[in-house]
């Protein structure tokens, strides 16, 4: 069972700066094949800045910046025994190759199921910009195998 | 409220599937770097086995990456407004998931009329591994 004094706990901050080469190996890695996310005049000619963040990439935060292993390590989880259960992004508005987001994130909810044979961490988040508006928000669910 | 539904998004229409290759251990390292999730445990063999896993499996986000592909592929992500996936089962190596998508119905969030897309990825033996819901600005 984890404390659910949890609960409300902040996470550091994850500051990711958007690149054009990551996005490009994200793009190759999952198959996209779109001219909109690898080349930057097709990124323009459908309105965008520079090559836009695909729906799902910017999970990356709170994993590049060492803030989601911090959480576990102080929870004393080990990653082994994590899956993940659900995730969730509403969209505000499009980030793009050299914006700089900020996740921050909380500690929304924990619960059990099964008699306590998997805990349930539910982590929510806010994306902003270098200009302090909201990118999206993220719910991630992670399953503890105990 | 009634929500009118606009011309070929009527409940039921499947979009076009998308179909990938077989899981790989090269892929999950390729997808661990460009993603951030460097787990060991989608990685490396030994740590999955100490984990009480037969190998190394899929990131639950490479599928959902491959189901916003298949959202993009038919709309602009500047229409996607709400995105959602529950992992049901683990992806595991030699899996060939294709995504298939659905419209469910025509529903109003903030304001705007969106169609409500039901997503699923099926695995090869016809398993669901990860059940999707998107909402695409139809207005």
């Amino acid at each position: 069972m984890i404390e659910k004094s949890w609960i409300g706990r902040e996470l550091k901050p994850s500051v990711l700066e958007i690149e054009r080469g990551r996005l490009r190996s994200f793009a190759r890695a999952i198959g996209e094949t779109d001219p909109v996310y690898q080349d930057v005049e097709a990124a323009r000619a459908a309105g965008y800045p520079d090559l836009p963040v695909p729906p799902t990439f910017l999970f990356a935060a709170d994993l590049d910046s060492g803030a989601l292993d911090a959480m576990l390590a102080d929870m004393g989880i080990p990653i082994a025994r994590i899956l993940h259960g659900e995730q969730g992004f509403t969209y505000h508005r499009p980030a793009c190759a050299g914006d700089v987001v900020t996740v921050t994130s909380s500690i929304a909810d924990i619960y059990d199921k099964k008699n306590g044979a998997l805990d349930f961490i539910e982590k929510r988040s806010e994306a902003r910009n270098q200009h302090g508006e909201l990118v999206a928000e993220m719910r991630t669910v992670i399953v503890v195998r105990n | 409220m009634s929500t009118e539904i606009p011309s070929g998004l009527a409940p039921g229409r499947e979009l076009p599937p998308l179909a990938l290759e077989p899981v790989n251990r090269a892929l999950l390292a390729m997808f661990g770097c460009a993603s951030g999730d460097l787990n060991p445990i989608h990685l490396d063999i030994d740590f999955a086995r100490k984990a009480g896993m037969p190998d190394v499996f899929a990131q639950g986000m490479l599928g959902m990456a491959w189901m916003a592909r298949a959202i993009t592929a038919w709309v602009p992500q500047d229409r996607l407004r709400k995105f959602d996936a529950r992992f049901l089962g683990i992806t595991h190596l030699g899996h060939r998931i294709t995504v298939t998508a659905t419209v469910k119905d025509v529903v109003t969030f903030n304001g705007e009329t969106c169609a409500r897309i039901e997503l699923r990825n099926t695995n090869q033996h016809g398993q669901t591994r990860i059940a999707g819901e998107a909402l695409v600005a139809v207005g």
